[in-house]
């Protein structure tokens, strides 16, 4: 792999960590699985550029991004708690609907940001390589993302939302509202699956309504092999180890793409991304158990 | 410890100084053609087969003085994203977008390796160049929009006292409303009129062309995905006011259109050749306009000019590659 290729990786996978962040909120901290994501991916992606296109500050365009995937979260939220809907179910209709609604928000399938202003721009008239300028930001808002989620969860309140997880009713004994959690934690997730979304066309210059496809798999992927190679009850660590995740998910991919050479075909391309992460998983429970082996031997 | 630094760069040095001096060595009539594809799909594998025959004609072939790289994005643009970066890393000669978002993850990850795109539909709206004639920076391509144009021409040779053509498009599809843009154009310069009627469901078709069928000479049916499913009715109604219908798609002629002139997709790969072999051969990229696929199937449905009345000009027959009995 080129030095080119795996900092684009990283960029993508970085940009993805937040996918990630947002599905381990859902998932692992509020035990509510929420397959809204690929709606509210491709949303943020086309409320940014779509503001952006109408001339409105990239910015700004990327709060707007962060707010429509909130909104996303909060229907979801709405149908679950307020309408009973079974939480899978709630997420599948605002996932559907989220498609048309993306279409109507960009007016088309696909809106090109090439040549317009992004958050990029200004640094990238810094002086410095493009490619170098965009991970570079993209880490940065990485960090702060991550920094704020364990800030969140570490505080009393985040107390409340964790615990909304682990066991409800204690939350309720104790007269914490869960609804309320579940509206925040969903909001909170999907802001942050917005804010990818926006990252990811501004990064790299379109949006397009087919993005969302399979996000939750790549979150839930990402989530679940950080966290294998990296288990720990501290906060911290488990929000470094989603973001861990997503990065080597996407090694794995690109991994599988220059694996032409032992003759895998392009259409091989899903099948190989698998295998690679399935001994991902695999490989430190191998290791652990060949030393057990030897120690008793 | 200075001197552990010194060792280092000279290593460093030594070690890019190597890559450099290899790749400048490596086999110069060697050409290394990566190609981005969004989804596997007969239209767009068609295109790609198309592009790898289309080059082998032209002497770059595949094992001998061709590296033909090729990757499929599986239809998730972030992947799209992932190959881009891959390809570049490898700077090949040159790049190759098939389909609008794989083309521009390509253009978004360089702006020094040159990149063609092809089966994009509206390389303008896609931001991909700015000026069709004359294009900027590292991208030109090829688009595959329908040749109105040429649908014209033909609606004139069948029709030859023709004065109004008349179209039913969906206002919502972004690939029909700009086909009409360019027949309007088109009519305009002939001094034809162009009499709209829009459907935006495929149930609103029938009521559509039975609104202009008595004001125009013929229906031009455009390639409109709303069209497409409700074609039989249009052509019902046509039938029953004794008009042609013309097709923006050769596929249309099955359905009853007397007469439709395109390409395949196929055809599209081949033309894709042309603009791949002119940047291997140093052409510059402003010099190389973006255009559209180009078709040369003349489809003629025989049975339904017959039951029309309408006569078939000879050269016409003589032309056509396909006809429906």
């Amino acid at each position: 792999m080129s030095l080119f290729a795996f900092l684009g990786t990283l960029e993508i996978g970085l940009i993805y960590g937040l996918v990630a962040l947002g599905v381990f909120l859902t998932f692992r901290i509020l035990d509510f699985p929420d397959l809204t994501v690929d709606g509210s991916f491709p949303m943020g992606g086309a409320v940014a550029a779509t503001a952006i296109i109408a001339g409105i500050n990239p910015w700004f365009a990327t709060i707007l991004a962060i707010m429509s995937g909130s909104m996303c979260g909060l229907v979801t939220a709405f149908l679950a708690v307020r309408c009973g809907i079974l939480h899978l179910l709630a997420s599948i209709l605002t996932m559907i609907a989220a498609f048309s609604i993306n279409i109507r928000i960009m007016g088309r399938p696909n809106v090109s940001l090439l040549g317009e202003p992004t958050i990029f721009t200004p640094f990238e008239q810094s002086g410095f390589d493009q490619f170098h300028v965009h991970l570079a930001v993209v880490f940065l808002l990485v960090v702060f993302s991550a920094l704020f989620i364990i800030r969140l969860l570490t505080s009393d309140f985040g107390l409340g939302l964790r615990a909304t997880g682990v066991n409800d009713r204690m939350v309720s004994a104790q007269g914490g509202d869960i609804g309320f959690f579940t509206y925040f934690g969903l909001a909170l997730s999907n802001g942050f699956v917005g804010f990818a979304g926006a990252l990811f066309a501004q990064s790299n210059s379109f949006a397009d309504v087919t993005s969302g496809v399979g996000t939750i798999v790549v979150g839930l992927a990402s989530v679940i092999l950080g966290q294998t190679l990296m288990s720990s009850s501290r906060i911290w660590v488990a929000v470094l180890a989603v973001i861990v995740g997503s990065i080597l998910y996407r090694l794995a991919v690109a991994f599988a793409l220059s694996s032409g050479m032992f003759g895998m075909q392009a259409s091989d391309l899903n099948l190989v991304t698998a295998a690679l992460v399935a001994v991902a998983l695999i490989a430190p429970k191998m290791k652990g158990k060949l030393r057990f082996k030897s120690v008793k031997g | 410890m200075k001197g552990l630094y010194g060792l280092k760069g000279i290593t460093l040095f030594c070690a890019m100084a190597l890559v450099v001096i290899s790749t400048a060595n490596t086999f110069a009539q060697t050409y290394k053609v990566a190609v981005s594809q969004i989804v596997e799909h007969p239209a767009l594998d068609a295109t790609r087969q198309g592009l790898l025959d289309g080059l082998k004609a032209k002497g770059f072939e595949e094992g001998k003085n061709l590296e033909f790289i090729y990757q499929t994005a599986q239809g998730n643009p972030a992947i799209a994203v992932q190959i881009a970066k891959q390809f570049v890393g490898e700077s090949p000669d040159v790049l190759v977008g098939i389909a609008t978002p794989t083309a521009q993850a390509l253009v978004a990850s360089t702006r020094t390796i040159p990149v063609i795109f092809t089966a994009v539909t509206d390389p303008l709206g896609a931001k991909l160049v700015k000026n069709l004639d004359k294009p900027e920076g590292n991208v030109t391509g090829l688009s595959d929009l329908a040749p109105v144009a040429q649908h014209v021409d033909l609606m004139q040779e069948l029709v030859p006292d023709l004065k109004a053509i008349g179209v039913v498009y969906n206002p919502g599809e972004a690939n029909a409303v700009s086909a009409i843009e360019l027949l309007k154009s088109a009519a305009k310069k002939k001094n034809l009129k162009v009499i709209e009627a829009t459907a935006l469901k495929s149930s609103d078709v029938q009521g559509a062309a039975r609104i202009i069928a008595s004001k125009v000479q013929v229906i031009y049916a455009p390639v409109d995905n709303t069209i497409a499913s409700a074609i039989d009715a249009l052509v019902g109604v046509c039938n029953q006011a004794k008009i042609p219908v013309v097709g923006g798609s050769t596929s249309f002629v099955e359905s009853g259109a007397v007469a439709s002139l395109g390409f395949d997709y196929y055809q599209v790969g081949i033309q894709t050749a042309d603009y791949v072999e002119a940047v291997l051969k140093g052409k510059a990229i402003s010099e190389i306009p973006v255009s559209f696929a180009k078709g040369s199937d003349l489809f003629l449905n025989l049975e339904a000019a017959e039951s029309l009345g309408i006569t078939i000009p000879e050269s016409m027959l003589q032309r056509a590659t396909n006809l429906n009995k």
